[in-house]
């Protein structure tokens, strides 16, 4: 390394990084690879040929539909519950100063701070205490829980930027508290929000840790993933279905981080 | 109702309150109320003769955790999670590096979106993904072949204790998986310490006469650490809790997060398993206390 | 004779911030129709006060009543005042027209009538046209008059105006002084303007409190207040002046309490000049002369204290011979001595 031209790397450093960012991005690569691969039982390298019909089988596979719905279902409910809880609890911390502030701000992120493990097992315990039946719903409770928390980091961002003389020129100009959210806070914290929304979709989709504890007998599709890794004749149906989602998780992600460069960038 | 707006507008105390009343409640019940049972159930014991829950204080959990078998568990965790936080740590320093003192802004943009992308893919596939690198068909051996190094990897295989039939059966070839789950991690918080580090001090310190090594020494390394201990807290924790690796890569074997697993299952031992959950708990928390104190925070 | 009528009075106003007392018993009246200024550094209250004003922040004790009325619970977007912001405050996301449209929009205002008083009130700021435009868009200037505007549209009884020209380059802000004191007058509403810049104050006001430390120091007119200063700090904060207290005031006035002597009230004599009967004189030694065109700055050195004395250059140059370091006489008139109180 050459300190005296700062502005030159040396070969090594570039190499290193560019070996750890090629270590860091080709697996996904090798996955959408393998979804193709005629072999139907090993996972021999290079692929002896390439062929679409695991996408055909993939789809006609009721459990991976059900799958499929259930993971949909359970990420869209718990992302509108973390938008309702994450916003509110953004309004609330983002400019008070009160006793026990700090605590509550600590508290709020726990939920993602921790270990999934954690999460699960303490949702699994407090049902075993209140003999509860394992189903959809505490799936979503458990989702929602972390989930919130994307949309909270979004929104207080958001709105600790956010010119708070704007909201005292609103009322100042005789607008209720309601129509200064609705003309001025909402527009001013929409893409975080949408941002926040889309993360939580994501990461409920993909979750399968916390999950595991809380489903019963139903099936989200990472768990379905999970138990097709036992069944070596599945495996190329396997991987199409990890491609579905990669994608799936992918593409909101990108959306979200696409929202919140545009405005940080103005 | 116009009349209640206004009085929360002149009691914000109050309007605080019912803002947070909502997911305050969530929280607490769902969350705090968990982690509380959680605590509690630790504390009950499994009667062996009925199978069933003894709703009675006593350390039998706790006790059984230090049992040989158990305890095992417990070091092996902690050892893979050591090692993963080193090895992530010295791959993750280079690409940082770079990233806070070479690269452009374009070229910045550019990493950093390389370090996310697969942070923002599924982890799940991401994992499985190196179950088929890993495999004794796959990549990684076909590549050992073409370079001739069939013989190296087969004499790890051969290596006790980390070693296994295949490189997507063994504990050598979790390390492999967990340093590259976590390895964003890792580059994240080293990257934000170095970019703190004013340009100004290296120039300084060559001017004063130090040589390159010597002012990474003593400079640049110093400065980085807090990035690099605000890195460890997620690889570390996040590998003491992490069940789905060693059980895709392995046949489940015993990490804290399968053992936890295992007892709240089938075995229906809830409080050792939440025993068990305790231990990354304590030692994270530990952790954290010893992080604040070399100053990771800051870096955070 | 009528009374004015009263557009703001403040009784025993104060705002503590747990153990600080932002503003401490304010007692203020603000006639209608007139231009008043809050002056005073920063942290003094003036801000505080007119945020009281406003309706953003709540009294700790004391009343504010507006044209009669008490406000102190009544919230700003039920107050007949309207503010214009420091940094102007504009909806980002909005454009000018609906950003000086949102007062009539949110009181539901029909369009057309809307568009209209849009157009007049973008004429009377002179930016015709500007509708169309985003914030981010326009220059400090601009934005400043279109915040003007936005206030202005709802004809409030009071405009309250916090240091709207702290932002904008010294030029800038002279012309927007003579801009604003001349819309104040077209439209005869009552402004409260809060600044820190005393010279500011001076020009534009028909009136000026002055903050210190959460109370008012002294209300007047500007002439009252440059030419009968109450305290020492009233005096030493607009324009300059000279405190003459403890063994030299005694010895002038035979008692040891502190006065004030403007810089221009103070001629510089050779040492043997004749002295009038009514007045002081003091022998002294010129420590520095600048020049500054139409004036002529010395600071002179009497008995350890030091006094700065300003002359037009017209009679300082020709009688000039003073070298740095050169004796000299300085020489006033009793009567323009000012008495400080609690100096």
């Amino acid at each position: 390394m050459r300190f005296s031209d700062m502005h030159r790397a040396g070969i090594g450093l570039k190499g290193a990084t560019a070996a750890v960012l090629i270590f860091l991005n080709f697996p996904i690569f090798v996955i959408i690879l393998y979804a193709f691969t005629t072999e139907e039982a090993s996972f021999r390298f290079p692929p002896p040929g390439l062929t679409t019909r695991w996408f055909g089988v993939l789809l006609n596979r009721t459990d991976f539909w059900d799958a499929l719905g259930l993971s949909l279902q359970v990420a869209l409910t718990a992302t509108f519950a973390a938008i309702i809880l994450g916003t509110l609890i953004a309004a609330a911390l983002y400019r008070s100063n009160f006793f026990g502030k700090e605590v509550i701000s600590l508290f709020v992120i726990l939920p993602i701070a921790l270990p999934g493990i954690v999460t699960g097992i303490a949702l699994r315990s407090a049902i075993g205490v209140l003999d509860l039946q394992l189903s959809t719903w505490t799936i979503i409770i458990g989702h929602a829980t972390f989930c919130m928390v994307t949309v909270y980091n979004n929104v207080v961002a958001r709105l600790r930027r956010m010119q708070h003389s704007q909201v005292e020129a609103s009322m100042d100009l005789g607008a209720t508290p309601i129509q200064t959210f609705r003309y001025v806070i909402f527009p001013n914290i929409a893409t975080a929000l949408l941002a926040g929304a889309f993360l939580a979709f994501a990461l409920s989709f993909d979750e399968i840790i916390v999950t595991t504890f809380t489903a019963g007998q139903q099936d989200t599709l990472p768990i379905w993933i999970f138990s097709q890794l036992t069944r070596p004749r599945d495996r190329p149906v396997t991987n199409v279905a990890a491609v579905f989602v990669i994608g799936i998780t992918l593409i909101p992600i990108l959306l979200a981080y696409r929202y919140t460069r545009d405005v940080s960038e103005n | 109702m116009r009349r209640a707006v206004n009085f929360l507008y002149a009691h914000p105390n109050a309007a605080l309150l019912l803002l947070l009343l909502l997911p305050m409640a969530w929280l607490v019940i769902f969350y705090l109320g968990s982690l509380s049972a959680m605590v509690v159930q630790s504390f009950y014991s499994l009667d062996d003769f009925s199978g069933r829950v003894i709703p009675e204080f006593s350390v039998f959990s706790y006790q059984e955790l230090f049992s040989p078998a158990n305890f095992d568990v417990v070091l092996r965790t902690l050892s893979m999670a050591a090692a993963v936080t080193l090895a992530s740590a010295v791959i993750a320093f280079p690409l940082a590096y770079f990233m806070a003192r070479y690269a452009s802004a374009r070229i910045k943009g550019l990493l950093f979106l390389g370090v996310m992308l697969p942070l923002w893919s599924s982890y799940l596939v991401r994992v499985y993904a190196w179950k088929l690198i890993l495999a004794n068909e796959g990549m990684i051996s076909w590549g050992a072949e073409q370079l001739g190094l069939t013989g190296v990897l087969n004499w790890i295989l051969s290596l006790p204790v980390i070693g296994g039939p295949s490189l997507s059966f063994s504990y050598f070839g979790m390390f492999i998986v967990f340093v590259y789950i976590w390895l964003p991690y890792m580059v994240l918080p080293i990257n934000a310490a170095l970019e703190r580090v004013p340009k100004s001090l290296t120039e300084a310190s060559a001017d004063l006469g130090g040589r390159p090594r010597y002012t990474f020494r003593k400079v640049v390394l110093p400065l980085a650490f807090p990035g690099i201990v605000a890195g460890s807290i997620f690889t570390f924790s996040l590998t003491l809790g992490d069940y789905i690796i060693p059980s895709i890569i392995g046949d489940s074997a015993r990490f804290i997060g399968s053992a936890v697993l295992l007892y709240q299952g089938t075995a229906g031992n809830l409080p050792l398993a939440a025993a068990f959950t305790v231990v990354p708990i304590v030692i994270m928390g530990a952790y954290l206390l010893l992080a604040r104190r070399l100053g990771a925070f800051d870096a955070l | 004779m009528t009374a004015r009528a009263i557009a703001v009075r403040l009784r025993g106003l104060s705002r503590h911030f747990g153990d600080v007392k932002a503003l401490d018993s304010i007692d203020l009246e603000v006639n209608d129709g007139e231009f008043f200024s809050m002056l005073g550094p920063s942290g003094s209250g003036k801000t505080t006060c007119l945020r009281l004003i406003a309706g953003f922040e709540q009294p700790t004790t004391g009343t504010i009543e507006l044209h009669g009325q008490q406000v102190a619970d009544v919230p700003p977007y039920e107050r007949d005042v309207n503010t214009v912001f420091q940094d102007y405050a504009l909806f980002p996301h909005m454009t000018v027209a609906d950003n000086v449209a949102y007062g009539l929009m949110v009181r539901r205002v029909a369009k057309s009538e809307r568009e209209k008083r849009v157009r007049e009130m973008l004429d009377m700021v002179r930016l015709p046209g500007f509708g169309g435009r985003k914030p981010s868009q326009l220059s400090g200037g601009q934005r400043q008059r279109v915040a003007l505007a936005r206030a202005l549209i709802n004809h409030p009884k009071v405009l309250l105006l916090d240091e709207p020209l702290g932002a904008l380059d010294l030029k800038l802000r002279q012309e927007m002084q003579v801009e604003l004191k001349a819309i104040q007058r077209e439209i005869g509403i009552t402004f409260i303007f809060v600044t820190h810049d005393q010279e500011e104050a001076m020009t534009m006001s028909d009136r000026i409190a002055v903050f210190n430390h959460g109370k008012i120091e002294q209300v007047g007119t500007p002439y009252e207040m440059y030419e009968n200063p109450h305290t020492r700090f009233v005096a030493e904060f607009i324009g300059t002046t000279n405190v003459v207290e403890g063994e030299m005031a005694r010895t002038i006035h035979g008692k040891s309490a502190a006065y004030a002597i403007r810089p221009e009230r103070i001629v510089l004599c050779p040492p043997d000049a004749d002295v009038p009967l009514d007045s002081v004189y003091l022998t002294g030694v010129i420590r520095d002369v600048t020049y500054l065109g139409m004036m002529t700055r010395c600071t002179v050195e009497v008995n350890g204290s030091v006094f700065t004395v300003i002359e037009p250059s017209a009679q300082a140059r020709p009688a000039f011979g003073y070298a740095i370091g050169a004796a000299c006489v300085l020489v006033w008139k009793r009567e323009h001595m000012r008495p400080l109180e609690g100096a």
